[in-house]
């Protein structure tokens, strides 16, 4: 089925999210939709998923014009998506998910779920994706839940086909997987509109694409094309696509953590029995899939965490046990991994929000009172000195750029004296200029001799930045291997496998080899 | 019931070690026997004490009652009304020997679960329940010790449907209401609402299916309200449904004295329903004459409870029902209206409470009285989440909670020795020890009481 939009606009406010933007898209060919964070590709799909209405244009599927008044209506057209955050309801099973919205049903108006699980089994065998029908949302592994995504869409003989940035929460196999059901499902006849912000991806497996910038379409570009040219475009301007960073000299073992375990409010380990040691002047990159305890393992050093057994000790003190504020007194400057629910108050100015640590004590705060005019001095100063861009440093924080956001994060946690710094997700949505910007502070703290951790689930990340590498699975430390271990073999690791020629190793001796 | 249909629907997440409580209830068995590793995390047990320690309290209540405080005399227990076609004969128990025997199995099911819960083991269910049984036939046996009367059991069971009627419709109205999403607080409002309307259309019309059918449309009326406010304008749910209670008590209570209590004969007497009894059902001793000699009322509630059950479990309507209440955002994204789901199964709640409130009026007490409903509502409210959004299971805890009401009522016709003061505040006790206590984390369906706003 050919899909073609013209014209789309969507306003929200004064802020225009979509301007006039057209696209076409052929029968059995994957076109690849690629751009920034806020750029506007989720605005567009949602429009073409009947989940927004467009403010202009039209949407028309084999020349038709279609009016879609909500999703229900999109998938009768034959428009399937999956979504960024699955859509699927996590206590039901595959089959239940499967059905629900067209469910057929028998005697006494009873569910048919044979027939639902015999439909599952049938577009699993189709591509070859073992499925049970039978198994529980929530407990089956995110790449697994994804191809009920699938399946759910294709059970409604979807002919257009959006995936949503679907490979954010993939390992790399799993994405090397979602490749080949993509290049079937082309080859079975299905459009297919692939969201994206990896160039990686596609290169490897778009036919066309399209490149949109705030909101415009910026241009068409061929598979063929460099990923210089590619990121120039999304951006704007020429990028630069590595990280700068002298050879490390580390010192001495700053942090040591041992044999920690932590233990969730059911009594599952979530992090469990982890030991490493980060040294003066490294950065040690903490990679593995989303949800593999890394979230757990930060929050249990800064102190977020209510049971933690094991040890954390800094520059010889046991950090297990401290409240928060302590720990940031023993000198740990924390990024979190959402800045908006756990970094920022985003009511609060900038200014605010740059003393929001420091809140009980001098220079900030005398006899009680707060001293504005430090305070302003101070955010002044920081604000030009991490280039965050505003209207001021009275202006809410949450009127800020994803970028911008992060830069006030960064500004508070690096201006005062560290003795550990804990980057989680450091440029999670946020645009690629501000990246940059977060990759080279992330590494003159390095230079500066302060150990560093940073937690990402972004390969491409780790690598640029880490000394060292420990992937996490399913709450343990597979294995530390040097910064420079191949994409394959880090991939491998993030599945819970060690790759036999590899010897993983804890020490600085192993990483310099 | 197959295996993929899971029964409760809400039980089945991360092996919850902590639960004190576990479902061995109808069904559940096959995912308990799923492996711990299913989403791949080693556990440790967090170790729960709150059953063996709230065993040892009660076998240390036991020891002061039934043993130091013991009372000589012999208990007797009756099993059959004169009237019954087949008759039981009577048990006699001597009462300090049993507080002693009893009190010695508490301790024994005590040192069990505190092995159990050492050795990284749940303590089940049916142990839980076990324990409570013994305690109140010891309570029973002690109380009624040398007392002339004994003590009624058919009576103390037909008291404790009676009671627990209404119980159970609000319960349904709670379950439905919770499962699509709507925290369902003004069951009490609903239930006083339904029996004051039921009371004055019975007496108009002098037909107390008028009056019924009147009350459902009271119920859906309350929560019309609530379901205004919720989903539309999006106010707080619990709010709404506390001001909704307390606006329906005030309006009663003013059209009561000024309206009702003038013109009594003509708007405050409605016919009652007769009992109707089941032939040959009614017969079985003691089941008999507590389930099958009641009125249409109860009789529409049994088949309430097992069709709220087939349909949110087995049906089109019960699938989407709870796909709204877990993930609003994935049902709206299969092209489910999320909305008006919501809405029209507030007001199905409502119904269905309504008929709940008209059985105070129309089948137990037989007027209307201000602010009858007395907290029944609130007690409902306590099923649902007691009963983990299950109905079945709301039922069953319903009937617990109507059972330890009507405790008093028993106590107080055999000449109890414990102050009937603090036997009414039995129930309310009770309710608080199993929500807070007993059931330890439950989860409900993860989208209630949150507002679906489309972005």
């Amino acid at each position: 089925m050919k899909l073609e939009l013209r014209g789309i606009t969507k306003r929200f406010g004064s802020l225009i999210a979509n301007d006039h933007i057209d696209l076409v898209v052929k029968p059995g060919e994957i076109h690849a939709l690629l751009g920034e964070n806020g750029a506007g590709k989720s605005t567009l799909m949602n429009v073409l998923y009947g989940l927004y209405q467009a403010d202009d244009g039209e949407i028309l599927l084999d020349d038709e014009v279609q009016h879609f008044a909500g999703p229900g209506d999109a998938m009768n057209a034959g428009i399937g998506m999956v979504h960024q955050h699955f859509m699927l309801i996590p206590v039901f099973t595959v089959a239940e998910n499967v059905m629900l919205g067209h469910e057929q049903t028998k005697g006494l108006g009873r569910l048919d779920l044979a027939a639902a699980r015999a439909r599952v089994r049938e577009i699993g065998s189709q591509f070859g994706f073992d499925v049970d029908p039978d198994a529980l949302v929530e407990d089956l592994p995110v790449g697994v839940q994804q191809r009920v995504e699938i399946i759910k869409a294709l059970s409604r003989d979807a002919k257009v086909l959006v995936f949503d940035e679907p490979t954010a929460v993939l390992t790399p196999q799993e994405t090397d997987e979602l490749m080949v059901i993509m290049g079937q499902l082309r080859d079975a006849g299905t459009s297919i509109v692939f969201i994206t912000h990896k160039l990686r991806e596609v290169r490897e497996i778009a036919d066309r694409i399209t490149i949109i910038r705030l909101g415009k379409v910026v241009g068409e570009a061929e598979p063929t094309a460099t990923n210089a040219e590619l990121a120039s475009l999304m951006v704007g301007r020429s990028v630069e696509l590595t990280v700068h960073k002298e050879h490390s000299e580390p010192g001495e073992a700053a942090l040591i953590v041992k044999d920690l375990s932590v233990v969730d409010a059911v009594g599952q380990l979530v992090v469990n029995s982890v030991s490493f040691e980060v040294h003066h002047g490294e950065i040690l990159a903490i990679a593995g899939v989303q949800g593999n305890g890394q979230t757990e393992l930060s929050e249990a050093i800064i102190g977020l965490q209510d049971d933690v057994r094991g040890t954390i000790i800094l520059d010889g003190k046991s950090l297990v046990g401290l409240s928060v504020s302590k720990v940031l007194d023993a000198g740990v400057g924390f990024v979190p991994e959402d800045r908006n629910v756990d970094g920022l108050v985003g009511e609060f100015t900038i200014a605010e929000n740059l003393m929001l640590d420091r809140s009980d004590n001098e220079p900030f705060v005398k006899r009680g009172t707060l001293q504005l005019s430090y305070l302003n001095t101070f955010a002044e100063e920081k604000a030009k000195e991490f280039d965050v861009r505003s209207q001021g440093i009275q202006t809410p924080v949450g009127r800020l750029s994803g970028g911008n956001q992060q830069k006030v994060v960064l500004a508070r946690e690096l201006s005062r004296d560290l003795r550990l710094f804990l980057a989680a997700q450091p440029t999670r949505g946020i645009d690629v200029g501000s990246i940059e910007f977060v990759h080279k502070r992330i590494v003159e703290t390095r230079d500066a001799g302060v150990p560093v951790i940073v937690v990402s689930t972004e390969l491409d990340e780790v690598t640029a930045l880490a000394d060292r590498i420990a992937v996490m699975y399913r709450g343990s430390i597979v294995g530390i291997v040097p910064g420079n271990t191949s994409r394959d073999v880090l991939g491998l690791m993030m599945t819970g496998e060690v790759p036999a020629e590899i010897t993983t190793t804890d020490s600085i001796e192993g990483a310099l080899l | 019931m197959s295996d993929s249909m899971n029964p409760s629907g809400i039980d089945t997440g991360v092996p919850d070690v902590t639960r004190t409580l576990d479902s061995s209830g109808p069904g559940t068995a096959t995912q308990h026997e799923r492996p711990d590793s299913s989403n791949g995390l080693a556990t440790t047990i967090v170790k729960s004490w709150k059953a063996p320690i709230g065993f040892a309290v009660f076998t240390l209540i036991a020891l002061v009652l039934f043993v130091i405080l013991g009372r000589d005399g012999d208990s007797t227990f009756t099993l059959s009304a004169d009237s019954d076609l087949i008759q039981l004969p009577d048990i006699t128990v001597a009462a300090r020997l049993t507080g002693i025997i009893v009190t010695v199995l508490m301790a024994v099911i005590t040192v069990v679960a505190f092995l159990r819960v050492r050795a990284d083991r749940r303590v089940p269910l049916w142990l839980t329940a076990l324990l409570g049984v013994l305690f109140l036939f010891a309570f029973l046996t002690w109380v009624d010790a040398g007392a002339s009367l004994p003590v009624q059991v058919p009576g103390l069971l037909v008291g404790m449907v009676s009671l627990s009627v209404p119980l159970i419709f609000g319960a349904m109205g709670g379950v439905i209401s919770e499962r699509v999403g709507v925290v369902n607080v003004a069951i009490e409002g609903q239930l006083l609402g339904g029996a004051f309307v039921a009371a004055v259309v019975a007496s108009i019309t002098q037909q107390p299916l008028l009056g019924l059918v009147a009350a459902a449309v009271a119920g859906a009326a309350v929560s019309f309200v609530l379901a205004a406010f919720a989903i539309k304008y999006l106010v707080d749910q619990v709010i709404v449904g506390v001001v909704l209670n307390v606006l329906v008590i005030g309006l009663t209570n003013f059209l009561y004295s000024q309206v009702l209590s003038k013109n009594a004969e003509l708007l405050n007497s409605p016919p009652r329903f007769d009992r109707i009894n089941i032939p040959i059902l009614s017969e079985i001793p003691i089941i008999g004459p507590t389930l099958f000699r009641q009125t249409i009322i109860v009789y529409l509630m049994y088949i309430a409870v097992a069709a709220v059950y087939f349909a949110l479990f087995h049906t089109r309507w019960g699938l989407r029902v709870r796909a709204v209440g877990e993930h609003p955002q994935a049902a709206d994204t299969v092209g489910i209206n999320v909305n008006s789901t919501r809405f029209w199964n507030v007001l199905l709640a409502g119904a269905i409470t309504g008929f709940g409130g008209a059985y105070f009026t129309l089948g137990s007490v037989g007027a209307f009285n201000k602010e009858m409903t007395a907290g029944a509502g609130y007690i409902a409210l306590a099923a649902v989440i007691f009963g983990q959004w299950d109905p079945i299971r709301a039922t069953l805890a319903a009937l617990l909670f109507g059972f330890a009401s009507n405790l008093q009522n028993a106590l107080g016709i055999i000449g109890s020795p414990v102050p009937s003061e603090f036997m009414l505040m039995l129930p309310y006790l009770l309710t608080i020890f199993a929500v807070a206590g007993l059931v330890g984390r439950s989860r409900g369906p993860a989208a209630s009481g949150r507002p679906y706003i489309k972005s």
